[in-house]
């Protein structure tokens, strides 16, 4: 890989965000370089949260400096951010259940044929592309009417990442995309991860989960009471240690000895 | 990824798992027990024809606007009194200020729009559920209609309309008949019935087609079309589905369900309009109720109370069940009560059904 490769998609320098007295971020800093996958670990109330927000357009930081692609970069809004290829994987709410595969897919930007003055859904293309896509992910849809509703976790997040990829997203910001999912779905989900990154997008992937998190990490970083803990590199650091960095230290190794390191 | 544990569906079964399937069949049953207890009665001779389309039509109107709206996620409960009102306001103008008729329906057409249109401002503003501010305007547009009538006619029934819009351009749009040309020359032959004596003698006694029951099926056609062939009926669905999600990714929700009541307003005044062209007269207790019919109709059809799932062929088809039923029990002699009876009965038992494709459709448990 060559250096420009390797420079970042987006930086976000010291982020401060304040809302009224309390301090929700203190001085964050991160990257995502392509083909990446960088993980943002932190427990509950750790500013997780608040960070991707700020790097999706629904926060302006207090303070601190966002780059994007070298230039500075200030979202307005979460349209302005996805414009420019920042997709968000929201955990709950990347899917409406009661609606078809392709129509959720395409869901704000759907394809549109003219027949005279009028213009229609091109539903036919919308069915076609959704299919391809889902297959290359891995999922084989019955039919592209199918409701997500009937689909598993897994498959619902894999749908929205799917759509974020298709529709151009340089960096895809998946919000605990494994936290309410099984064992199985969970490997499938780390399975498309995988995939995503290998197309050169850069994956910001937040979990709580250090397992989760070493199956497909680059890099870690760890937020603790709204600032960075550091970042390690793959092979660098160890479960116990960032495990250890997501509780703060010191109440975890109390708690770790009463219950045999089963955390 | 193929799940052994799902089972191949037929395209027998694929075709007959629609939302629209409840209706479908409460429609069978309704007609196939009319042609059995008042199949000589008249029901489904053209006079009688004409009588229950008349009457599903005006159902499908309003539940056609019910029908998108509710599968954007928001109720109208003015609709009935916005009927009532849209009524008063064009015989107001064209009987007491005199206005040309068509300047009368424009006119009202306008306002009813525009308060349709606050509504949905209310309801996307204040975050209230759309059921509380609607029953507001249903109270506040009922009181309004009677003060308005009283005050500038002393009664609550206006009359004199249709002696105002003989020869105006724009009343047979909503009061007139089509293929009255067609309907005289099938008298003629004797294929349909005439009147044997008086004024009208050789004349069909059903003279054509409403112009209300074009309107119901040129609205039914656009409903349709708009909700499933269009980059807008998929913001319906994602707006009734799930707000934020679909705000996440760029669908003005707010947009769409303030133009949705809009278009409820619209069918409401549609309604209303055909309604004083036909009887020549406007009453300020007119749509009395007619906003639950139209909910009824949309959730025979097989929508989704809480939104983002519907059908406006269910709708429609729930509109016919609703006017044949009312009609034929006419027909058929029986005591008027049990319309209600009848209806109440239907409405749990495609609701019943219906829940039950849903699921089956959309894996909702």
């Amino acid at each position: 890989m060559s250096a420009s490769d390797n420079a970042p998609i987006i930086e976000m320098v010291d982020i401060r965000k304040q809302f009224g007295p309390v301090i929700a971020l203190n001085g964050v800093s991160f990257d995502v370089r392509p083909g990446e996958c960088h993980c943002l670990l932190g427990d509950n109330g750790a500013g997780k949260s608040t960070f991707i927000k700020t790097m999706a357009g629904v926060h302006k930081p207090t303070s601190g400096e966002i780059r994007f692609l070298g230039q500075p970069m200030s979202f307005a809004s979460p349209r302005d951010s996805m414009e420019a290829g920042i997709a968000t994987v929201y955990q709950d709410l990347a899917m409406i259940p009661l609606m078809s595969v392709a129509r959720n897919f395409w869901m704000g930007r759907e394809p549109q044929r003219r027949v005279g003055p009028l213009r229609f859904m091109d539903m036919k293309q919308a069915n076609e592309v959704t299919m391809a896509e889902m297959r290359r992910m891995g999922i084989n849809l019955r039919e592209p009417g199918q409701a997500v509703g009937t689909l598993s976790g897994g498959e619902r997040q894999t749908v929205a990442i799917a759509r974020a990829v298709y529709f151009g997203a340089k960096v895809l910001i998946l919000d605990e995309p494994t936290s309410a999912l099984g064992v199985r779905q969970t490997a499938n989900v780390l399975a498309t991860i995988d995939k995503v990154r290998k197309n050169g997008i850069g994956v910001v992937f937040i979990t709580h989960n250090v397992r989760h998190a070493l199956a497909v990490g680059d890099r870690f970083t760890v937020l603790n009471r709204g600032r960075t803990l550091g970042t390690a590199v793959r092979g660098q650091i160890t479960p116990e240690e960032l495990q250890d960095l997501m509780a703060g230290g010191q109440e975890l190794a109390a708690l770790e000895g009463s219950l045999g390191g089963t955390v | 990824m193929t799940d052994e544990r799902l089972q191949q569906v037929s395209k027998f079964r694929r075709a007959l798992i629609r939302p629209e399937l409840g209706a479908t069949a409460g429609a069978i049953l309704v007609f196939g027990f009319f042609l059995v207890i008042a199949g000589n009665s008249g029901m489904f001779a053209l006079q009688g024809i004409e009588n229950w389309t008349v009457v599903s039509a005006q159902f499908a109107v309003i539940a056609v606007g019910a029908c998108l709206l509710m599968i954007a996620g928001e109720f109208d409960l003015s609709v009935g009194s916005m009927i009532g009102f849209a009524g008063t306001i064009i015989a107001i103008l064209s009987v007491q200020l005199g206005w040309p008729v068509w300047l009368a329906i424009i006119s009202s057409f306008a306002i009813c729009i525009a308060i349709g249109a606050l509504n949905g401002f209310l309801v996307i503003r204040t975050g209230l559920p759309s059921f509380i501010v609607t029953l507001a305007s249903l109270y506040i547009l009922r009181g309004l209609t009677i003060w308005l009538s009283i005050r500038t006619t002393r009664q609550t029934i206006i009359g004199g309309v249709k002696e105002a819009a003989a020869g105006d351009w724009l009343a047979p749009v909503f009061g007139g008949k089509i293929l009255t040309g067609l309907f005289t020359w099938m008298g003629q032959h004797g294929w349909i019935a005439t009147f044997a004596q008086g004024p009208k003698a050789g004349q069909p006694v059903v003279a054509g087609v409403s112009m209300l029951v074009v309107w119901a099926l040129a609205l039914i056609v656009f409903g349709h079309v708009l909700l499933t062939r269009t980059k807008f009926g998929n913001w319906i669905f994602a707006a009734g589905g799930d707000a934020q999600a679909a705000r996440y990714v760029g669908v003005p929700v707010n947009r769409v369900k303030v133009l949705m009541f809009m278009f409820t307003a619209f069918c409401a005044c549609v309604f209303a309009t055909c309604q004083v062209m036909e009887f020549g007269s406007a009453a300020a207790d007119r749509g009395l109720l007619k906003e639950f019919e139209a909910i009824i109709c949309v959730v025979i059809g097989g929508a989704l109370l809480t939104g983002g799932y519907g059908s406006v062929i269910g709708a429609a088809l729930g509109a016919l069940i609703f006017g044949v039923v009312q009609q034929g029990l006419f027909f058929s002699g029986a005591e008027s009560s049990l319309f209600r009876v009848f209806l109440g009965t239907i409405l749990i038992l495609a609701v019943i059904l219906n829940t039950y494709i849903r699921r089956m459709i959309t894996g909702e448990r």
